[in-house]
């Protein structure tokens, strides 16, 4: 890197809490009877299933086929039979439909599409076609089609490929372990997705709390002409368009996508999943997910099969020593609370939190105060406190000028906010709001 | 002395400002019709935008026009409507009220899974798990609808939403605050309704809800002849064109008291147990 990474503007830093699972290696968790695979997992259209009740089904072999572009399939990912087409809470909350496998214990691979070794000198066409048939998604949480991303408008021509390795959640050591012990998969994965966008190189951005992971890669990174990136340590780092503008100084105007400057970013648990679906034939069954928070007894990183129910998660680390307050399917920040243990594994859930009693309280919403801490820390330089005042009077149209749709949901304003003020939340409605008024 | 100048300038200058007036008023006048007028002092002046425009002066407009009967306002009384149609000379027409009901009777000991503690608004706890209830359509029970009725016709009682039917005027603004789309329309002679929205199965919904409709069909059976109630999947409503009389409810004996006489639903009195 010729340049400094630059610093964008605003941010918070909450305590990183990774020192729980930071030095916990990634272990396998064993097979389980039954896992409950929910059926839409990426943004977009919902796959059309293809299975029934009774089908004999096998690793890897299709449950559901991509109903348009932006969507995807969905792969089993274990062999056993198709019990039932059940409803499990979602990640939002709301029942959701899912597939049942009740596994056999074998384990045996049916995968419908074979490894491409020699992927340097494959078609680019055919490796983005690969991407998708794997059913890879944005593995950092958001769940967007990859495939989407690597086909750019031919009128706007990308120039920087972009892997995301900050990590800036709380808690979450999921990619930092990935990187450390897969950095050649790491690589690997980012030179295949600058091959499909017909780059020569790809830049990998860490979060400097991670050394030995910024190590790990630099390592192996020259094989590819890849370079790695040491960013400053400011939430939310992680977030594409604070993350483009670190490395490239280029901003991304609201509304508009990475693509409009030139640039693609992927997490780095999808350039792995791409890597494995190139070269092994793997199509996207598992990921590594960080399990943590002080009430459980071993805090780890694990690689689950999507589909695992989250109680068995639990389990794999020992249990729980004191009874948690809040189950969060994500980090801190930016998950999502959870009221039921029967939630599962999906494609972008990077992490499984609990939360200790004595971590959390209950607050009451004070009037605003004017300290301005919320301003100061918008990485999407907006005004929470003006539009919190637009939301509450219910002047979407308000809020809409004010350019509450900028707003990332990043968290930082009702992290910072002194008088509790449920600034995000305020945001998100107002998000759904004006976007119901475009659709009318 | 002094004074008299500045009498005379000011004297003349309000002669001859008033002529001008005078003069504009004859030449640039705007024809009023004052049936309008007259239409909107008979109006209820509540300007709840039920009738679909702008507010009462509008639709006095709308009526003198003929681009709207004076049956389109809700909250009119029959004899309001008569009074004002007889005002214009034009036919009475008949209106059946129409009152909110609020399908759900989920309160806070019945189905409450979670603790919350952000936004105090329906239309943001939807946003966090659907909200704190078991049920994925049940009251959330923070008020959104009752925040939109301008006649306070909507009282939150142990996190429920519940209709006093006697001051609902049937204006719909709630209709659309419910981010659940639990309030339906239903005439206000009916007096029997199931309190119930989710489509689950019984025993999905049993899980979650001790009061929840399990499509046993007892009330269904207990109609006999009669075509009282309607079956929807798993769910049954009333047949709100041949609406069950209030009897039908001991009749029927529903096992989760879903089928609720609606005086005794806002007294409270099923108390959310099941048989």
């Amino acid at each position: 890197m010729s340049e400094k990474p630059r610093k964008f503007k605003g941010g918070v830093h909450p305590n990183d809490s990774k020192a729980l699972s930071a030095h916990k290696a990634i272990q396998e968790a064993p097979l389980y009877g039954t896992y409950k695979v929910i059926m839409h997992q990426n943004i977009g259209a919902p796959p059309e299933l293809l299975v029934k009740k009774g089908d004999a089904v096998k690793k890897g072999s299709l449950l559901c086929k991509a109903s348009g572009f932006v969507s995807v399939p969905l792969h089993a990912p274990t062999s056993g039979t198709v019990k039932m087409i059940d409803k499990v809470p979602g990640p939002t909350g709301i029942s959701v439909p899912c597939i049942v496998i009740e596994a056999d214990g074998e384990d045996e691979w049916g995968c419908p599409f074979e490894p491409i070794a020699d992927w340097q000198k494959t078609d680019p066409a055919e490796l983005k076609q690969r991407v998708w048939d794997a059913g890879i998604v944005g593995m950092g949480g958001a769940g967007f089609p990859a495939h989407v991303k690597l086909s750019p408008p031919e009128d706007k021509p990308v120039d920087k490929l972009i892997l995301n390795g900050a990590e800036c959640e709380p808690y979450l050591t999921a990619d930092h372990r990935l990187m450390l012990e897969q950095a050649e998969e790491v690589v690997l994965g980012a030179a295949i997705l600058a091959r499909i966008l017909g780059l020569e190189t790809a830049v990998i951005g860490v979060e400097d709390n991670k050394p030995d992971a910024i190590q790990a890669l630099e390592k192996v990174a020259g094989k590819y002409n890849i370079e790695v990136v040491s960013l400053p340590v400011n939430y939310p780092q992680g977030a594409e368009k604070q993350l483009i503008y670190a490395i490239t100084g280029r901003e991304v105007p609201v509304g508009k996508l990475p693509s409009d400057v030139g640039c693609v970013v992927q997490n780095v648990a999808s350039a792995v999943a791409v890597a494995e679906a190139v070269v092994k034939g793997i199509p996207s069954i598992e990921r590594i997910t960080t399990v943590t928070g002080k009430p459980l007894n071993d805090p780890g990183n694990w690689k689950l099969r999507i589909g695992t129910p989250i109680d068995e998660v639990l389990k794999l680390t020992g249990g729980i020593k004191e009874q948690p307050a809040k189950l969060l399917l994500g980090g801190p920040m930016m998950g999502i609370a959870q009221s039921s243990l029967d939630v599962t594994v999906m494609k972008n859930t990077s992490g499984v939190l609990l939360i200790a009693k004595d971590e959390v309280s209950l607050y009451t919403s004070e009037p605003c105060i004017r300290c301005g801490r919320c301003v100061d820390c918008c990485p999407m330089q907006i005004l929470p406190a003006t539009i919190s005042q637009a939301v509450e009077n219910n002047r979407f149209d308000w809020a809409e000028r004010l350019n509450v749709m900028a707003c990332i949901e990043c968290g930082s304003c009702s992290y910072s906010c002194p008088s509790h003020r449920p600034l995000n939340q305020q945001f998100k409605r107002a998000k759904v709001e004006i976007r119901a008024g475009l659709r009318k | 002395m002094d004074i008299l100048f500045p009498i005379l300038t000011v004297g003349i200058l309000g002669i001859f400002l008033g002529v001008i007036i005078g003069i504009v008023a004859k030449v640039f006048a705007v024809d009023i019709d004052e049936r309008i007028e007259q239409v909107e002092e008979m109006l209820p002046g509540a300007n709840c935008g039920g009738c679909g425009f702008a507010g009462c002066a509008d639709f006095a407009k709308g009526v003198v026009a003929g681009k709207a009967t004076p049956a389109g306002c809700p909250v009119c009384s029959p004899e309001d409507v008569v009074a004002i149609s007889e005002y214009l000379g034009i036919a009475a027409e008949e209106k059946e009220k129409m009152v909110a009901l609020v399908r759900c009777s989920g309160d806070i000991p019945n189905t409450v899974r979670s603790l919350y503690n952000g936004v105090r608004d329906c239309r943001s706890a939807v946003l966090v798990a659907g909200g704190a209830k078991g049920c994925d359509y049940g009251c959330l029970g923070f008020g959104s609808c009752a925040e939109a009725c301008p006649f306070g016709a909507i009282e939150i009682r142990n996190g429920l939403a519940v209709v006093h039917k006697e001051l609902c005027v049937g204006c719909e603004n709630c209709v659309a605050a419910c981010p659940k789309n639990l309030i339906t329309m239903v005439p206000a002679s009916a007096a029997t309704h199931v309190y119930c929205n989710s489509p689950e199965k019984g025993a999905v919904k049993r899980k979650v809800c001790k009061t929840a409709c399990i499509a046993c069909r007892k009330c269904v059976k207990a109609s006999g002849e009669e075509d009282y109630m309607e079956i929807d999947g798993f769910l049954v409503r009333s047949n709100y064109e041949n609406p069950p009389p209030a009897s039908l409810v001991e009749a029927a004996g529903c096992p989760t008291s879903a089928l609720r006489v609606d005086t005794e639903h806002i007294k409270g009195a099923y108390g959310g147990a099941s048989k």
